[in-house]
């Protein structure tokens, strides 16, 4: 399938930011399409380049096969959902959905069954005649929806949607806004900090950083197989280990040394020699932990290591161990609760492995990254990075 | 129950010093106004003895009909070009960068350094039949040599717009600065012009602001009487120009007070409108 909506070499600057920098980017038709990053990556002047609030110092935007790089707001066949709603407070629920259609003098006939159609849609029949101020959070979303929908757009460009909504409302929004999705089979495209709004929606996101976009993938493809080092630290939880490869394995995997781990296995997709300064990333879920020592096999890295710290969390625990002077963070889904099973402690003794292919070696992130992957918190109870990736 | 009557004594109470300085200072001398309307004048220029409706129904004549239709319709136009003006004004000042704002809210106050008095003799100047302006109008052939600028009702317009433009453009501006911006945005988003978003959006985004603004012109301007009497001439007069010559010239004070109490009612009347207006928009709100 060609690009439906696509930005070639796009670039903004404001001042002295450069919020965009030489973006080429494809979008296709009926495609829920995420871009993903923390505040200030360049993400929302994304979208308002494309919805043409904003004009780009180079590069082109094309919709349809058609450069709409120089035209104004109104003459594009894009809608935006406003972070904030942007409802008109001066108009009812009805007045804001009609305004597209009124603006663009259809008939009232017309206007009236439209309008009746869509408040079908976001279940508000009942609320037509309510003023803005008068509706909660979600309700304004769904008009918000509503008011963009109405006029058909091929791309609704939605610019955090669910950020000023309390977590139940989200998820609840969330499942609201697929169903919308399959339900109109419109193009989205989906702006948004919140990696799990991300995942959970989009059939490919666009991871961007500095004004540039670091990788483009499906959501599976973006967690599990992250190019560069801001990525994987910015999507979920990973242990960095700094390290160097020291010989190959079958061509196919690389053995790096890590502090004073030898031979640690790893799988080789960027063809590194001996020699190399890597950095090895692993999901702490991919890693293992138990009491007792696991069997040898093949492309199984084995060591042990002290816990420091533990988190229950009800349907995992999360587990901060030392091995070799680094600290590792494990995550340990509970299959099955034993009460005779004696659990792991603090200062226990354990054994962690991981499978070589689970591991990747990247490029060592750059300074600005930092604090996205000041991973592991030195001690339980400072303030997690998590919480700080907005 | 009991709580609730016991704060509306207090709020009776707190709001007493200024209820008796608006009664010792307006609303008293408001009503000696009224009463002396109805009283008749004598000859010596003070008041006669008795009650009687001679003072109103003299002002039937064509005479202040037409002065009170001028007053009306230079009030009526002043309004409207200072809100044509200053809601653009307004409109800038509330997205321009914050140290602009700042420079060019001062170039609005700046002028009330100087008297009011001295500004409108300013205009004097300015529009003089031997000024620089009436000569380069008269040159470049956009009025005829003999036409003046002064002494008309135009002048009068152009210096009551003068006068009370700052006030229109603060209410606009103040309004315009609470307006959200986006709002213009997801306008043209839904596929509005400029215009239209501007029309449809921002004007009744800053409804309340503007109709502040209306009543700071029009109702200074329906009493006005220093403008007119400066610049105005006897084809720019105004009611307010009437009043001051029944008192000063015909020692007529009865006869100015019932100009006064018409004046007075006919400011009144567009104010209450408006009020009740208002509060019988915001009701719904106010039930929630």
């Amino acid at each position: 399938m060609s690009e439906f909506l696509e930005f070639r070499d796009v670039s903004k600057r404001f001042g002295t930011i450069q919020a965009v920098d030489g973006v080429s980017l494809g979008i296709k038709k009926g495609e829920f399409f995420s871009l993903l990053g923390p505040s200030g990556c360049g993400k929302t002047t994304m979208l308002r380049l494309a919805a043409g609030f904003e004009y780009p110092d180079a590069g082109r935007v094309i919709l349809d096969g058609q450069d709409i790089t120089d035209l104004p707001p109104n003459k594009r066949k894009v809608n935006t959902i406003f972070q904030s709603y942007a409802l008109f407070p001066h108009l009812t629920v009805w007045e804001n959905i009609a305004f597209g259609l009124r603006v663009a003098k259809r008939s009232k006939s017309e206007i009236e069954t439209e309008v009746e159609a869509m408040l079908q849609l976001i279940r508000m029949s009942d609320q037509a005649h309510k003023k803005p101020d008068q509706l909660s959070g979600g309700q304004k979303q769904r008009v918000a929806i509503a008011r963009a929908l109405i006029n058909k757009p091929q791309v609704l460009l939605l610019d955090e949607p669910l950020a000023a909504l309390d977590l139940k409302l989200r998820q609840r929004m969330l499942i609201e806004l697929d169903m919308i999705h399959d339900q109109v089979g419109i193009t989205f495209l989906y702006v948004t900090h919140d990696q799990g709004e991300a995942m959970s929606l989009s059939d490919r996101i666009a991871v961007m950083d500095s004004g540039r976009i670091e990788q483009v993938g499906s959501p599976a493809e973006i967690y599990e197989a992250p190019r560069t080092s801001f990525v994987a630290a910015f999507i979920g939880d990973t242990n960095f280990l700094e390290g160097e490869v020291t010989g190959l394995v079958e061509n196919e995997y690389c053995q790096v040394k890590i502090a004073d781990i030898p031979g640690v296995i790893c799988f080789n997709d960027k063809s590194m020699k001996p020699g190399n300064p890597v950095y090895l990333s692993i999901r702490p879920e991919k890693i293992h932990i138990s009491r007792d020592r696991p069997e040898e096999s093949s492309r199984r890295n084995i060591v042990s290591a002290i816990v420091e710290d533990m988190i229950y969390l009800g349907s995992t625990t999360k587990y901060w161990v030392r091995t070799h002077g680094l600290r590792v963070q494990v995550l340990r889904q509970h299959f099955r609760f034993f009460l005779d099973e004696k659990p792991i402690r603090w200062n226990d003794e354990v054994w962690i492995w991981w499978h070589g292919d689970d591991g990747f070696m990247l490029d060592r992130y750059r300074a600005v990254d930092e604090h996205l992957v000041a991973l592991p918190p030195r001690k339980v109870g400072e303030p997690e990075d998590n919480n700080e990736k907005r | 129950m009991k709580r609730e009557s016991r704060r509306s004594i207090r709020e009776v109470l707190v709001s007493l010093p200024s209820l008796f300085w608006l009664s010792l200072f307006f609303i008293i001398p408001t009503l000696f106004v009224f009463a002396i309307a109805l009283k008749p004048a004598n000859p010596y220029g003070g008041i006669g003895s008795g009650w009687t409706w001679d003072n109103f129904r003299s002002l039937a004549s064509p005479n202040y009909l037409i002065v009170a239709w001028r007053t009306l319709w230079i009030s009526v136009l002043s309004a409207a070009v200072c809100i044509i003006l200053a809601t653009p004004i307004g409109y800038y000042l509330a997205r321009v960068s914050a140290r602009w704002r700042g420079f060019f809210l001062m170039l609005i106050i700046v002028p009330f350094w100087t008297n009011f008095l001295i500004r409108i003799f300013a205009w004097k100047v300015l529009l003089h039949p031997e000024g620089a302006i009436k000569k380069a109008l008269a040159l470049s052939g956009l009025i005829s040599p003999q036409a003046s600028l002064l002494y008309n009702a135009g002048a009068v317009v152009l210096v009551t717009v003068y006068t009370f433009l700052p006030f229109t453009i603060l209410p606009i501006y103040a309004a315009a600065e609470k307006f959200d911006f986006q709002l213009l945005e997801a306008a043209r988003d839904l596929g509005a012009r400029r215009l239209q978003a501007f029309t449809k959006v921002f004007l009744p985004g800053i409804r309340r602001g503007l109709i502040t603004a209306v009543l700071f012109v029009f109702i200074p301007a329906l009493g006005s009487y220093v403008i007119p009497d400066i610049v105005g001439g006897p084809s720019g007069e105004m009611i307010g120009n009437k009043i001051a010559q029944r008192v000063f010239v015909d020692r007529n004070l009865p006869q100015a007070s019932a100009l006064s109490v018409v004046l007075i009612l006919s400011v009144l009347a567009p104010l209450l409108t408006v009020l009740v207006l208002q509060r019988k928009k915001e009701k719904p709100e106010a039930l929630l």
